[in-house]
């Protein structure tokens, strides 16, 4: 019994390591930058399939394509950001006509980067076998990569939580967070600043696409799921509170892996179910102001 | 002289439309059977993204529902379709739809608008999930047959559906509720202050649109003969509508419509051809139209026949 609950609870825990780091960077996305970004799971799904192709091809280590993936995904949502997303917080009249327009952006952005997918990769599920021997963990057993995809979430998220606490960018994006206008009245280079967080944004999605290769099926139209998820997840752990996002994605792994325990193929069911709930009692989350 | 300039264009925009209507109810007689099935397209993806714009468009909060609304119709339709008369059976796909679009109305619509938004992009993947499972572990069935009818009797339902929402959407922009939804877009607490019962004209507007959307899916699925949950809640039914929306411009009743038939035309023509290159194309399509065309392409008509009329007026 003992080993069965370790079992479901770390299983839980992994999942969670995932959910959280992609719900991190959406949190992000529309906390500070304000996109509430539809096209989130599309940039997970560009990690997956680039370390996919890293890893077939040039025969690259998962973990080494983290460094790749990571900056090249951070570029293709701090450039998005300055072009598109920056025209258009120019030409909206408030800050609610922003949120707007830029959620229906991301939207044709969902369209396009998943059929350039679709093109360079073909619309087939894919999967590679990396690390996938079992190792035993208090007598119950895991794939290794499973393991490391949580270590790494747990490290991710820890450096990304010290570079907002700690660092002089991070205050700035914190302020940002808080007031933008006010922010860009005290010094803070707001577009920039904004950019850089819809960069960031995409940067954890893209480290946790390369994560989701390592144990995970992939496929071009996998983003959408991973989409739903971490928008619940933002919602679980407080709209705009990153810490609340991290926890949350634990929270809501765990249950996912229970309930799949106990029936399997209904997890998103529960997880909508929580989401319900939330609305009803509580729909400022856990952590929310 | 500038009333009788009003009335006579709104009685030329009258026959108009009762000319095209006419040409429509008439056309199975005289027009192949291919383009029927293709207008019966087209009154679908126009009767979705009506609806979804007499809601979306003034309010300002953009539902991502549509596919479910419009999926419940067609499991509507595949339950009930045996056991009643198809009339009936539309009507019944409208009512649950209505009925859902009232719960998730209720439970999302009084909190920010972006609850809204993420609660009904989801709605589709869980009830596409939930429908899975009851179906592989209660009914032990994946997909059903609907009773099918003749192209023509789904061409001339799918009319009269179309000619009843536009009068409903007529009505509801020519009335105070109209005028309602417009003031809680521009500022929703204002008009919470001026008196409107906000959350309750939000949501009966929101349930009127989806009982449209899930007619017309009750219609649909008898032309489709076979259906599953990946095929009756398909994502792109809630996307496709916003696309055809904005494209079309959203500040006339005929934007959308515009933006639905370009589009059902663009899909039949590009999909057997291109099918990623086509959904590649739309998403550019959204991207552009709302950078450059904020007010869609009738907008940009609208604003390129003023400078044109302008112009004349200084040469003159």
């Amino acid at each position: 019994m003992i080993l069965r609950i370790l079992d479901v609870a770390i299983a839980g825990l992994m999942l969670g390591g995932i959910y959280a780091l992609i719900a991190v960077g959406l949190s992000l996305q529309y906390g500070v930058a304000r996109v509430l970004n539809i096209a989130h799971g599309e940039f997970i799904m560009l990690g997956a399939f680039i370390s996919w192709s890293l890893y077939t091809i040039f025969g690259i280590n998962p973990l080494v394509s983290l460094a790749i993936c990571g900056p090249l995904v951070f570029i293709i949502g701090f450039i998005l950001y300055r072009t598109l997303f920056t025209s258009l917080r120019n030409s909206s009249a408030s800050p609610t006509a922003f949120e707007g327009k830029s959620l229906l952006a991301s939207f044709g952005l969902l369209f396009i980067i998943q059929n350039v997918a679709i093109l360079i990769w073909g619309a087939d599920i894919k999967g590679y076998s990396y690390l996938a021997f079992p190792v035993s963990f208090g007598g119950a057993k895991f794939a290794a990569n499973r393991l490391v995809t949580l270590g790494f979430a747990i490290i991710i998220g820890l450096v990304f939580y010290l570079f907002l606490a700690r660092t002089r960018l991070g205050k700035a994006i914190r302020a940002a967070a808080q007031d933008p206008s006010a922010a860009g009245l005290m010094g803070v280079n707001i577009n920039q600043v904004l950019a850089l967080c819809f960069g960031f944004g995409a940067l954890m999605a893209g480290l946790g696409g390369t994560l989701i290769s390592m144990s995970y099926q992939i496929q071009p139209t996998m983003g959408l799921e991973y989409t739903v998820i971490a928008l619940i997840v933002i919602v679980l752990g407080g709209l705009g509170s990153i810490p609340g996002s991290f926890i949350g994605g634990f929270l809501l792994g765990l249950v996912g892996s229970i309930v799949t325990y106990i029936q399997p193929g209904l997890s998103l069911v529960a997880y909508y179910v929580i989401f319900m709930l939330l609305l009803v009692a509580k729909p400022t989350g856990i952590l929310g102001k | 002289m500038g009333i009788v300039r009003v009335i006579s264009k709104r009685s030329f925009v009258l026959e108009l439309s009762l000319l095209i209507l006419i040409l429509l109810a008439t056309s199975p007689l005289y027009a192949p059977p291919y383009t029927v099935i293709l207008l019966t397209s087209i009154f679908m993806y126009v009767i979705i993204t009506v609806s979804w714009t007499m809601f979306s468009g003034p309010t300002g909060y953009i539902s991502l529902a549509s596919a479910a609304f419009f999926g419940v119709g067609i499991y509507t339709s595949a339950i009930l379709g045996k056991a009643l008369p198809l009339p009936l059976v539309i009507c019944m796909g409208g009512l649950v739809s209505f009925c859902l679009a009232l719960l998730v109305g209720a439970l999302t619509l009084r909190l920010r608008g972006i609850y809204f938004v993420m609660f009904t992009f989801g709605l589709v993947e869980l009830l596409l999930h939930f429908i899975l499972w009851w179906e592989v572990n209660i009914t032990g069935t994946t997909g059903r047959v609907v009773p099918t009818v003749s192209n023509t009797t789904v061409y001339y339902l799918m009319l009269i559906i179309f000619v009843i929402l536009m009068l409903t959407a007529y009505l509801i922009r020519h009335s105070k509720y109209g005028l309602a939804l417009q003031s809680i877009g521009q500022e929703e607490d204002a008009a919470a202050h001026t008196g409107v019962n906000v959350t309750m004209v939000k949501v009966m507007t929101f349930a009127i649109s989806a009982f449209f959307m899930g007619a017309a899916g009750a219609i649909m699925a008898t032309r489709w003969t076979y259906i599953d949950p990946r095929i009756a809640f398909n994502p792109l039914i809630s996307f496709l509508p916003v696309l055809m929306a904005i494209f079309g411009g959203m500040g006339q009743l005929c934007g959308p419509i515009i933006g639905a038939a370009i589009f059902t035309y663009l899909e039949e023509f590009l999909i057997t051809r291109f099918p990623y290159y086509y959904m590649l194309i739309f998403g550019i399509i959204m991207v552009v139209a709302i950078l450059y065309m904020p007010d869609g392409l009738v907008g940009l008509i609208q604003k390129m026949w003023k400078r044109y009329s302008e112009r004349k007026h200084v040469d003159t």
